[in-house]
């Protein structure tokens, strides 16, 4: 028991011989944790109020109903109603198009652009501060920009594709384009950091594998797929497990440019969580929706340490 | 005739390859095409915006478009700062970010040194509830925290639209507390050992060993703690209505104002941001790879 109180400061040891009766070496354990804890519970309130409490609040929440500034226990009616929300299916259906959509593009151009600048000899700094800078915008300021480049009538965008003879698009005005609209914006503002990670992976291959692979005679193709994503793979599954994780919970896209339309055709889960507090005070509704999330997430999650672990193990 | 193509690790590519006289036509246009393709895409967009608020709103609407002003006016700009009171947003968030960061630092800071140097009894406990909401996502937890904040516990205060809503959640910030304990965990013991000899106390060795050691660290917190802050949407829309940060107060104007002004205010809510980005561009890359890569 001693020894883990004082374990790893030999100057706690110097302490004991010192203080040879067993109550002085108790008192000095307590005064020594009771200062180490002093340090921590400024951290600990603040994980305790608004990370562990609300955690706990929000399931007891979602069982709960509010009548009259009276609360009462009613079960499971709160997730019987958002399961019966016509927009309920909708909007996760809206949620994994946008995270399907903002994989292929997030997930595969900060790869790729990766490569291809670790490649070059030059200008590599200015690429990298070049990929970097949308990520430093406030998001709505790249976002309001966006949609003036996409009016339909005047934008920047129709214009560029009508100069090349190609078919415009409606972009935000159109609920078959929404919402490949909103990837595009923000896969522009987001993909420098996981650009910057991958780079920084792709340092870190020692260049003889790529000797060995070419000497095998692997072309530029088979040694990305058998050196590069190899030497990478960790670092990819946990950028794509963030990915998947962030996008599910996009809000600010949709409550910015298209307000969740047209049709509904870009209310995501969240928003629809928002709609529920802060349109319709329906805070417990809210709270379990909030629950299903957190059951969604935490279910990839784990799922994704499993795969991990059971992967580490091979 | 040309230098060879200088190369430090061996890539994907090898150098002999490279360095033949096809390769190295290939590689320029390569780096050629991306250098331009990149640049439009990335600045593109914000040299847009930059000379986008130097134009008339009939200008800015035209087919086609006009590269450059035709007749460049800062009147936009001067618009779009009485208009969206840029100069209150731009302070609000000032103290929420600064005020947020220095939080961060002490609390995070205090935290991380008594789980990695004082270890009190169930440290690891405590850390490894810290780090397990790590893996809540945020978006789901809104709304217990927006009632929290309405009414806290035991103390029964109302903390909306006061900075105290923006800034004490940023404290519990389980990747800071990781980041810093892993660094302090680092520091060898025998240092602090030698301090407390000396008769220093553990705030004493806090603040004239391990903080001097950490200052790599202590500058990736701050920069991304700052930034956080600053780009957060969801909480401060919620939280904090009548004090609005610039990136919600651009959002709430942006409905009803002129599309030149709109743009004009769009280029001076960026500019903050990108110049900390350009000065401290070197720390921030050095965080991004520190923090995601061996976390």
């Amino acid at each position: 028991m001693t020894t883990t109180l004082t374990r790893g400061r030999p100057g706690a040891e110097e302490a004991r011989t010192r203080a040879p009766q067993a109550g002085g070496h108790l008192r000095r354990a307590l005064a020594r944790n009771l200062r180490a804890h002093a340090f921590l519970i400024g951290a600990l309130l603040c994980f305790a109020l608004f990370t562990w409490y609300p955690m706990v609040r929000e399931i007891v929440m979602s069982f709960q109903k509010v009548r009259y500034g009276e609360t009462h226990w009613v079960g499971l009616d709160n997730f019987r109603q958002i399961f019966a929300d016509p927009e309920f299916w909708p909007a996760w259906r809206n949620t994994l198009e946008f995270t399907g959509i903002a994989l292929f593009f997030g997930f595969v151009a900060p790869f790729v652009t990766a490569i291809v600048i670790n490649e070059f000899r030059h200008a590599q700094s200015y690429l990298r501060i070049l990929v970097y800078l949308p990520v430093m915008l406030p998001p709505v300021a790249g976002i309001l920009l966006f949609k003036y480049f996409m009016d339909p009538g005047y934008g920047l965008f129709n214009q560029i594709l009508e100069f090349l003879h190609l078919p415009t698009s409606s972009w935000l005005a159109s609920q078959d384009t929404a919402m490949f609209s909103l990837v595009i914006v923000s896969t522009w503002a987001n993909m420098g950091s996981a650009t910057l990670v991958y780079l920084a992976a792709l340092q870190s291959i020692p260049g003889e594998l790529y000797e060995a692979a070419e000497l095998d005679g692997a072309g530029l193709l088979r040694r990305v797929w058998h050196v590069t994503v190899p030497q990478t793979r960790l670092i990819l599954s946990l950028m794509l497990m963030l990915q998947v994780v962030a996008t599910m919970q996009m809000f600010t896209e949709s409550f910015v440019l298209t307000g969740g339309g047209p049709q509904g055709s870009t209310t995501t889960v969240v928003y629809m969580l928002y709609n529920y507090a802060f349109n319709f005070d329906k805070f417990n509704t809210a709270a379990a929706l909030g629950v299903v999330l957190l059951l969604v997430l935490g279910a990839f999650s784990a799922l994704y340490l499993w795969l991990e672990r059971r992967g580490g193990e091979e | 005739m040309s230098k060879p193509v200088h190369s430090g690790t061996r890539t994907l590519i090898s150098p002999v390859r490279l360095n033949q006289p096809g390769g190295r036509r290939i590689y320029r246009i390569v780096l050629g095409t991306t250098l331009v393709v990149s640049t439009v895409v990335f600045i593109g967009p914000l040299y847009w915006m930059a000379t986008g608020g130097f134009k008339s709103s009939q200008e800015l609407v035209r087919t086609p478009p006009t590269l450059v002003p035709e007749h460049p006016s800062t009147h936009a700009f001067t618009e779009a700062w009485d208009r969206l009171g840029m100069g209150q947003l731009l302070l609000n968030t000032v103290v929420y970010a600064g005020g947020a960061l220095l939080l961060q630092l002490i609390f995070c800071v205090a935290a991380a040194y008594s789980l990695s140097k004082l270890r009190p009894i169930f440290g690891n406990v405590i850390l490894g509830m810290m780090l397990a909401s790590m893996m809540i996502p945020a978006a789901a937890l809104v709304i217990p925290q927006y009632l929290t904040v309405l009414d806290l516990p035991l103390v029964h205060l109302n903390l909306m639209n006061t900075p105290w809503v923006i800034w004490l959640p940023t404290v519990a910030n389980a990747f800071n507390v990781f980041l810093l304990k892993r660094f302090f965990d680092s520091i060898p013991n025998e240092l602090l050992d030698a301090a407390s000899i000396d008769g220093a106390g553990p705030l004493r060795t806090l603040w004239s060993v391990v903080l001097p050691l950490s200052r790599p660290i202590l500058g990736v917190v701050s920069i991304f703690g700052l930034v956080a802050v600053w780009k957060d949407f969801l909480w401060p829309l919620i939280t904090v209505p009548e004090h609005e940060t610039l990136n919600v107060g651009v959002n709430t104007a942006a409905t009803s104002m002129p599309q030149n002004t709109l743009i004009a205010g769009l280029f001076l809510a960026s500019i903050p941001t990108i110049a900390l980005f350009l000065v401290f561009q070197r720390n921030i890359m050095a965080g991004l790879t520190a923090g995601s890569l061996k976390g």
